[in-house]
């Protein structure tokens, strides 16, 4: 292991680094730290300027609970929820079978195919915006949640076929060549033994396409606008308008705006970290 | 009866000939028109609308290359492309400060999976959240960064507010989670370092700057790699912050080309699709010697599999 496990090195290094460790996580998350007490202060806190002061009183409660009831959050978080889970589903659901495809057959397009996905999901949004809000217009789908679920779909469709493929790729091909022995149906080995194999891939994808999803705010504000559809990144920029200067519902509102993708992660910490870092090591 | 069957089972045999050369047409069939629709045909059209004049709604009028003319006299042109050359080169100090802090809690020590995933925090987080968060973190009146600044006697100042430093401000918000991003990577990446190797670099008197240089960094090449392209695709995919924090400000300081492009075509400085769509052209130029590097690194690899 490196660095030297901290076992065995010596009794002052020992001690220092379990000090070092809580003050440099504070550091880092200073930030937050500080929207975390903002967001738990009373009004008058900001009008006194006592910014990074202790509270002078807990006002959690009642802000939050302004959020939810006195602006058009609770809206936003619902339209969020109803753009991430589809676009998860339907972009796991193309990728699963696009990476079947290219990871178990040999033919002479498929390492095009691939790079095509490949390359399509690193391409700078703007070439796409001009001309996908225009098609969205003209199926009548803009400012709907429908339309920016089918275009993340599409775009997600790039990632998860490069991620798909390669984790198809490692499975062992000894257990799909029995199985055409046997005469199974491709469809059938597709459906009965890749399928099953593929569960942890499937659950690393959808934690990330959540998180991308959920945190999406160029799309959100090309394609849709105003309450009905627009998901909480792009709600928060006009919460923060209704709000200007209230800091302790500002901060209150993103809060709750990241919080969500935040819970997935600690939730399924192993498949998100798995799903990042794939290709990392060999 | 028979003749049906027959005909089924030449049916049957025509299919059973032809699966193992159709199947795979067959599953990418709904991925590739997909993505074809809306990620492949439009960068082409967006090619094509560079040559038009357009507002959207109307008639859109042919005018050849004067858009690129119009783009080379563009003074908001070439401070979004110097601002886009800022980002590429101080992103990539996320990848050292990553390696750094892996390197930080790549220990055993009771609890450090929490203290990972907690550093590991920031990424998880919306890019328009930590626009918010660094917004605050230099304000002029409240902002912490002024209060530590004159705990070591510097004046303050207006980060946000200051051409000369806005950019990099903006930078230092987005290398926050960039940071965490390359730490993970990282992290996984000194898992899988050979033990053995660092025994015998011990054992022939390796240890600190040299061990890491000459023996874990080069085990280390499938993350840096990854970090690479990670970092440089968000250095130039850079939009969010921009628009919380700045909205391009003061005086279109902090544009970079994905900003402009978007102000050209979209925000209430007026509608010009066509202007618009070959400021994204030039972007996606840039990006395509890196999106080709990649492929070609990656074509490298398959072949030698």
């Amino acid at each position: 292991m490196f660095p030297t496990p901290i076992e065995r090195t010596s009794r002052t290094w020992r001690i220092s680094y379990q000090t070092l460790l809580p003050l440099a996580l504070i550091l880092w998350l200073l930030p937050l730290i500080a929207v975390a007490i903002f967001s738990v202060k009373p009004d008058s806190d900001f009008a006194n300027a006592n910014y990074w002061g202790w509270p002078s009183s807990f006002e959690g409660f009642t802000n939050y609970a302004l959020v939810f009831t006195g602006s058009d959050m609770p809206q936003y978080l619902l339209n969020s929820f109803k753009i991430t889970i589809p676009t998860v589903i339907g972009a796991v659901t193309l990728s699963c079978m696009t990476g079947f495809a290219l990871g178990v057959y040999k033919f002479k397009a498929n390492i095009w195919i691939f790079f095509m996905f490949v390359a399509g999901n690193f391409v700078p949004f703007q070439i796409l915006m001009v001309p996908v809000r225009d098609l969205t217009l003209q199926m009548g789908l803009y400012n709907t949640i429908t339309g920016l679920v089918l275009f993340h779909i599409a775009f997600q469709t790039g990632f998860c076929t490069l991620f798909m493929r390669n984790f198809i790729r490692a499975l062992p091909f000894e257990l799909i060549e029995a199985a055409r022995v046997e005469g199974v149906a491709e469809w059938r080995i597709f459906w009965y033994v890749v399928l099953p194999l593929m569960k942890p891939a499937i659950a690393a994808l959808s934690v990330l396409i959540f998180t991308f999803i959920w945190n999406d705010y160029f799309w959100a504000i090309v394609l849709t606008q105003g309450v009905e559809s627009q998901p909480v990144t792009a709600g928060i920029t006009s919460f923060n308008s209704q709000y200007r200067a209230a800091y302790h519902l500002m901060s209150a509102g993103s809060i709750v705006a990241a919080l969500p993708p935040v819970a997935m992660f600690f939730l399924m910490q192993r498949h998100f970290i798995a799903g990042l870092t794939l290709g990392a090591v060999k | 009866m028979a003749q049906a069957s027959v005909a089924a089972s030449r049916q049957n045999s025509w299919w059973h000939r032809n699966q193992q050369r159709l199947t795979p047409w067959l599953f990418l069939a709904p991925g590739i028109l997909f993505f074809l629709f809306y990620v492949i045909f439009p960068i082409f059209q967006s090619f094509n609308l560079s040559l038009y004049e357009w507002d959207g709604l109307g008639q859109a009028e042919f005018v050849g290359t004067y858009n690129y003319e119009e783009l080379y006299w563009d003074e908001a042109f070439y401070t979004s492309l110097k601002n886009n050359v800022i980002w590429l080169v101080l992103y990539l100090a996320a990848i050292p400060a990553g390696l750094f802090i892996a390197l930080f809690l790549n220990q055993t020590v009771t609890g450090i999976r929490l203290y990972k995933s907690l550093f590991f925090f920031p990424f998880v987080i919306s890019q328009v959240v930590v626009g918010l968060v660094f917004t605050w973190f230099y304000d002029p009146t409240f902002g912490i960064l002024n209060v530590l600044l004159g705990a070591v006697g510097l004046p303050p100042m207006n980060v946000l507010g200051d051409e000369n430093w806005v950019t990099v401000g903006i930078i230092v918000a987005g290398l926050w989670p960039q940071t965490a991003y390359c730490m993970i990577l990282y992290l996984t990446g000194l898992n899988a370092v050979d033990p053995e190797q660092i025994e015998a670099g011990r054992l022939d008197g390796a240890k600190g700057w040299r061990m890491l240089w000459y023996i874990i960094v080069p085990q280390l090449r499938p993350a840096t790699f990854i970090a690479f392209v990670v970092t440089i695709i968000g250095a130039l995919r850079s939009f969010d912050l921009i628009s919380v924090m700045t909205n391009g400000g003061p005086f279109g300081a902090s544009r970079v080309l994905s900003f402009y492009m978007f102000e050209v075509a979209l925000s209430e400085y007026g509608f010009r699709m066509g202007y618009g769509a070959a400021i994204a052209v030039v972007l996606f130029m840039i990006m395509l010697a890196f999106i080709a590097y990649f492929l070609w690194s990656m074509y490298k690899e398959e072949r030698a599999r």
